[in-house]
């Protein structure tokens, strides 16, 4: 299961993955290695391949060739989603997604680790220290006051917040975050830009974003991708500068 | 944010359930002695065709209450429920078939007068053990309970869903009516099964017996309910809601989404399966028109009616739309197919939370207005804007009215 | 509506379609009977010499009449044949006479016209014994063999198939000689082998039998089986043991043949009930694929064709003939209007809630329903089939085409073709396809969304009308007639895959052919659960049908 020309210890290695829809190519022998610990962030033109990247990697969409390898032994795309998430992998969507009719408590609480199966989930009552883990989480996403509100009324921004506090309590090895800055106020971006710094010092993350002020916060190496593969690798100011990216970005 | 554990939340928060459970109460206890006790002429006399009648609408309560279960709180959307219904009621009147014994009309000790007719010689494998009544209901609940595991597994786990699910379940049913219609299955055909004489010794002609299994669908509609209201309160409750209303992101949490729709799907169709065992004795026939598609699709107007995801609005719908089922095609048969045609119409469009929703709305109005009142005059309330003026004394107890789908687990 | 994969297949299915269909078409038209005016000087003179003949010179006579190249000749024949040829006491003319309502009808033989009301004292008779009948017949069966009309031809020797009679080796091989037309050669030599088979020496006979392999008239089979019929005490009635053993070959090779052709007519009624399924289920593909939206009404707006059709030829009961021509764009209004006011009236508020939508429409069907048995009747109505859409087509001796199934296969394909032409030639479809793939962009590009899924829906509902006008052809319309089609519809879309016209035609094809060739072995329930079943095990490999959307377009 070793990646064979790979040395360093990783936590997600992708080797050659191909997926094609209806004979459009998305994702092109797509290689692209994570140490742990690391914060990457992920950016692209519109069909580069980003979001169907974060499918492949969780389970919901099968590559047709390639392998992918979390923490240098399992390769990801023989599992299911909820065995992914349960591995260590959290994701947030591109669209914030909350369960709306619940309270923003329950969404943690769902989200929090354990009670997976069915007669577990029957029979699970909360901990003393669940509990205050739950508010320690509220705390940090500035949910507290709204606690026993429906997610369903929280404002978009909010909603980002929300879910990328399900994904903190998730407590995952990795994190992967589709473009959490859409619909922040500049502040919230900032806060946003800061916690993720945070959590990487704990966790791995990969950040697809668009917003280039929110990547350039992020002050970690970046990866452009381009019609499925890996176009230009490295820090901002290099990858800014570099011909090719120009011309995917400006040209045509 | 004081969270109350799941036992106390079961019994204090659940108001609504509670006046249900008494009002049932109070019905199972009422009505048979209301029946029994008092001699036909007098006032408060409850005529045996009313007991019947009423014990039936609380079988289909039950039935509402498993739809509700799989639609209102984890959203699939089962066009064949009504199969898991007759299923029971079958697996039922196996059993009363079997105890009629040598009464038939051709009198043969063993094979039922439907069986004589198509000159069988004996009994098919599947028809035996039936004639013990506990193996009987033991199937009751087994056989709804195997074929909902069995379609389930292969629907979950295929993930289909949406309407592509709801159209598969209408297929289902319509291939059990089709296969019930046949002679050759040995269920009695066209004519399915009737005739029966009576239930572990009690003629099913008799008051005492027909109170009995009054009391019977009371109590089997109380455990129903205290089931499935367990179910819904506890964290796989929540975890049920969370795959109707994203399922992507339960199943990215980690969560085994078909496991948990397998479950609740299974729990469903073993309740309908006892309502149909309980249906079956009262009205005193089973026939394959109860796999009808439209009977199936009834049921979900029953639950829409009532308002979906609150376990007692689904058995209120039924027991109104049963009712008026039951005025029309008496006084004007002819309208009845107007009428619920009307009402599914009008329950999609106008009422997505159901009479209780309407009720809930009213109430939380005059509750804002009263205390509007009220607190003008002492201190303004400190409410934000928007819709979510909600403190959390209203929140502990009631649904907001605004939401789409609403809960029961606050 | 991906028309994009779906145009390079339709064509491909619909040009050889097209192409049978004109030729079926071409071969319907020239069966059509063609008038002869052919007229011979000689006809009265010869017709006189039979007033004063004796019966031995008439059947000379007849000889004469046979033998001229005259059209009225068959007619006077035939009249001779049934007692009916009289001639006027006082006059030239032969007529036909006959009593009609307790009147004396004179039919003038030479020029066709008709005298009612005449004495029967004007006319004397042209009598004739059994030994004249005899060759009276031969004389018409060989004129109908020698008919300048094919058809008059082609009955006349497939009425030969029947006799048994030794004398018509001759006449069948006077006929053969000038007879250019093949499948009249082939059936004269048909009728003449069979009549060697009874008739000739054992080596002709063996001979014959063998030219009888592979003909499936059913008046081979039950000679052929006729030589293998034993007595009570099992020795056979046909003594010569070749010939048995060559009948038993011929049959064996005749039954295999049958097997065939069983297998052909139940390919043909495969489709034929995959025409109706495309027809019934192609509207709701449309509405489906395009707004999302499960239309459980569908089925009701196929009933409401097929009742407009019954209105129609209510209101032109003269010409039934035209009916459908009139029925066919009626229907489709009638069911688009409705569609349109459905849409309009409820669907309209509850896009993005589909399982909504199915309830709503479904109280919607339950409505309309109602309202038809209200209006008309809880009973059936009859629908009469045009002239033109009765009887079949005889491809062989086993095997036979109707025309109301011939019709409805073209129909139901010319509709599939017009309707991809739609989608993918016109702006309205180019709009109706942008909205299917991003609903949002389409409508910021100015593409008015809601009025679009009016169309739509009217456009899905109009095409169910038409199904409801073939439909009409084929079953009782009442108010169940939507019921009993709503279900096989969305298995044909859930099979072939949603909002995909390809996907609608062999999802149809294949459950409708499907279908029928398991009716023989399981019967028609036992098949229909089947089907169902397979339908339900199919689902579970493909969620999204045969053929499915994939991507990040499949999500929404």
């Amino acid at each position: 299961m070793h990646p064979k020309h790979i040395e360093q210890p990783t936590i997600l290695y992708l080797n050659g993955v191909s997926v094609s829809f209806d004979g459009f190519k998305a994702i092109n022998s797509l290689s692209l290695y994570l140490e742990p610990g690391e914060l990457r962030a992920i950016i692209g033109p519109n069909g580069a391949g980003k979001t169907t990247m974060m499918d492949l990697i969780t389970g919901k969409t099968r590559p047709d060739s390639g392998e992918i390898i979390f923490n240098n032994a399992i390769d990801l795309t023989q599992y299911d989603e909820a065995a992914i998430a349960n591995m260590g992998i959290g994701r947030k969507f591109q669209k914030p997604t909350v369960i709306e009719s619940l309270t923003i408590f329950e969404n943690l609480e769902l989200a929090l680790a354990g009670g997976r199966g069915v007669f577990a989930a029957l029979l699970h009552r909360l901990k003393i220290e669940q509990k205050l883990r739950i508010e320690e989480i509220m705390d940090l996403v500035n949910l507290s006051e709204r606690a026993q509100d429906l997610a369903g009324s929280l404002s978009h921004g909010q909603k980002q917040w929300l879910e990328i506090g399900m994904l903190l309590i998730q407590e995952p090895e990795l994190l992967l975050i589709d473009e959490p800055a859409a619909g922040m106020t500049d502040l919230e971006t900032e806060k946003t830009a800061e916690l993720f710094k945070e959590v990487s010092q704990r966790h791995s993350l990969v950040v697809v974003e668009h917003d280039m002020e929110f990547v350039h916060a992020l002050d970690c190496k970046v990866t452009v991708l381009h019609e499925g593969r890996v176009l230009a690798e490295g820090a901002l100011d290099q990858v800014q500068n570099n011909e090719e990216v120009i011309e995917v970005y400006l040209g045509r | 944010m004081v969270k109350l554990g799941p036992i106390t939340r079961f019994i204090m928060q659940d108001k609504a359930g509670r006046n249900m459970l008494l009002v049932l109460l109070a019905v199972a206890v009422l009505v048979p002695t209301l029946n029994l006790a008092l001699s036909e002429g007098s006032l408060l006399h409850v005529p045996t065709y009313m007991v019947t009648l009423l014990g039936k609408y609380l079988c289909y309560a039950l039935l509402a209450l498993a739809v509700d279960l799989i639609w209102g709180y984890c959203g699939i959307l089962s066009l064949g429920h009504g199969a898991f219904f007759a299923l029971g009621g079958y697996a039922m009147g196996m059993y009363l078939m079997r105890q009629i014994g040598e009464r038939g009309v051709y009198g043969h000790p063993e094979l039922p007068d439907f069986m004589v007719f198509l000159n069988w010689q004996e009994l098919p494998w599947y028809w035996y053990g039936f004639d013990n009544f506990f193996f009987a209901m033991l199937m009751v609940g087994l056989v709804p309970g195997l074929l909902a595991f069995t379609f389930g597994w292969l629907a979950f786990r295929s993930r289909v869903t949406g309407v592509y699910l709801s159209i598969i379940t209408q297929a289902l049913t319509y291939a059990l009516m089709l296969a019930f219609f046949r002679n050759e299955m040995g269920f009695g055909g066209n004519n399915g099964l009737t005739d029966f004489k009576d239930l572990l010794g009690f003629s099913l002609q008799a008051d005492s017996t027909r109170a009995g299994l009054f009391v019977a669908s009371c109590l089997a509609l109380t455990i129903g309910y205290l089931v499935s209201r367990w179910i819904v309160t506890s964290k796989l409750g929540r975890v049920l809601v969370s795959i109707r209303d994203a399922e992507a992101r339960t199943r990215f949490l980690g969560y085994r989404v078909d496991k948990f729709k397998l479950f609740v799907f299974v729990v469903s169709a073993v309740l309908a399966g006892i309502a149909g065992a309980l249906y079956v004795p009262q009205v005193g026939i089973i026939n394959p028109g109860e796999f009808s598609p439209i009977n199936s699709i009834e049921i979900i107007v029953w639950v829409a009616l009532g308002g979906r995801g609150t376990l007692y609005g689904a058995v209120i719908g039924a027991v109104l739309v049963n009712y008026a089922k039951s005025y029309f095609t008496a006084e004007f048969p002819e309208l009845w197919l107007f009428f619920l045609g009307a009402l599914f119409v009008i329950s999609t469009l106008f009422l997505p939370n159901g009479v209780v929703g309407v009720v809930e709305q009213v109430k939380q109005l005059t509750i804002r207005n009263r205390r509007g009142k009220a607190t003008d005059a002492v201190v303004p309330p400190p409410e934000p804007a928007g819709g979510q003026d909600r403190t959390a004394e209203e929140s502990a107890e009631n649904k907001p009215a605004k939401a789409n789908l609403t809960t029961t687990t606050n | 509506m991906s028309t994009h994969d779906v145009s390079p297949s339709l064509k491909t299915f619909s040009t050889p379609n097209i192409y049978l269909v004109f030729s079926l078409l071409l071969a319907f038209f020239s069966m059509a009977p063609v008038a002869t005016a052919e007229e011979s000087p000689l006809l009265v003179p010869t017709l006189e010499k039979l007033k004063k003949a004796n019966f031995n010179t008439r059947k000379q006579i007849v000889g004469e009449l046979e033998a001229l190249p005259d059209a009225r000749v068959t007619l006077i024949l035939e009249n001779m044949l049934e007692g009916r040829l009289y001639y006027e006491r006082k006059g030239t003319d032969f007529v036909s006479l006959d009593k009609v309502d307790g009147v004396y009808v004179a039919v003038s033989l030479l020029s066709d016209q008709v005298s009612e009301d005449v004495k029967k004292r004007a006319y004397k008779k042209i009598s004739v014994n059994n030994a004249l009948r005899r060759t009276l017949r031969e004389s018409l069966a060989s004129l109908q063999l020698r008919s300048p009309d094919l058809d008059t031809r082609l009955a006349a020797a497939r009425d030969l198939l029947k006799s048994k009679d030794k004398d018509n080796i001759a006449l069948i091989d006077k006929a053969l000689a000038s007879e250019l037309d093949s499948s009249a050669q082939n059936l004269l030599s048909v009728a003449k082998a069979m009549l060697l088979a009874r008739h000739g020496s054992e080596q002709e006979r063996l001979e014959a039998i063998s030219r009888l392999e592979g003909e499936l008239y059913p008046e081979v089979r039950s000679l052929l089986s006729g030589f293998l019929i034993v007595d009570g005490d099992g020795t056979p009635i046909e003594s010569s043991a070749p010939v048995r053993q060559a009948a038993e070959q011929a049959l064996a090779s005749i039954e295999d043949l049958i097997t065939l052709n069983k297998g052909l007519e139940n390919i043909y009624f495969g489709i034929s009930l995959g025409a109706v399924l495309l027809l019934a289920a192609v509207g709701l593909a449309i509405t489906f694929g395009v707004m999302g939206v499960i239309n459980m009404a569908h089925g009701e707006m196929i009933m409401l064709g097929a009742y407009t059709t019954f209105v129609i030829q209510q209101l032109m009961p003269n010409h039934i003939d035209y009916s459908l021509f009139v029925a066919i764009p009626a229907a489709f209004l009638v069911a688009a209007v409705v569609g349109m006011l459905i849409e309009r009236g409820v669907i309209r508020f509850l896009y993005g809630r589909p399982l909504e939508t199915l309830l709503a429409t479904f109280g919607i069907s339950l409505i309309l329903q109602q309202a038809v048995r209200t209006i008309f009747s809880p009973l059936n109505q009859s629908v009469s089939t045009p002239s033109w859409m009765s009887g079949s087509l005889e491809i062989n001796g086993a095997l036979s085409l109707t025309y109301n199934r011939l019709y409805i296969i073209i129909f139901s394909i010319l509709v599939l073709f017009a309707l991809a032409v739609l989608l993918k030639k016109t702006f309205f479809g180019l709009q109706m396809r942008a909205v299917t793939q991003n609903r949002r962009m389409a409508s910021s590009m100015g593409i008015r969304t809601g009025w679009l899924d009016a169309l739509t829906f009217g456009l899905g509902s109009g095409i169910a009308g038409i199904a409801g006008v073939a439909l009409s052809q084929l079953t009782n319309v009442g108010p169940n007639l939507g019921q009993a089609y709503i279900i096989d519809s969305f298995m044909v879309v859930v099979f072939g895959g949603v909002g995909n016209l390809l996907g609608t035609f062999v999802g149809a094809m294949s459950l409708g052919i499907a279908n029928k060739f398991l009716e023989p072995f399981a019967g028609a329930v036992l098949a229909k659960i089947l089907v169902l079943i397979f339908i339900i095990l199919y689902i579970q490999k493909y969620p999204r049908g045969m053929f499915a959307l994939k991507g990040r377009a499949a999500e929404e």
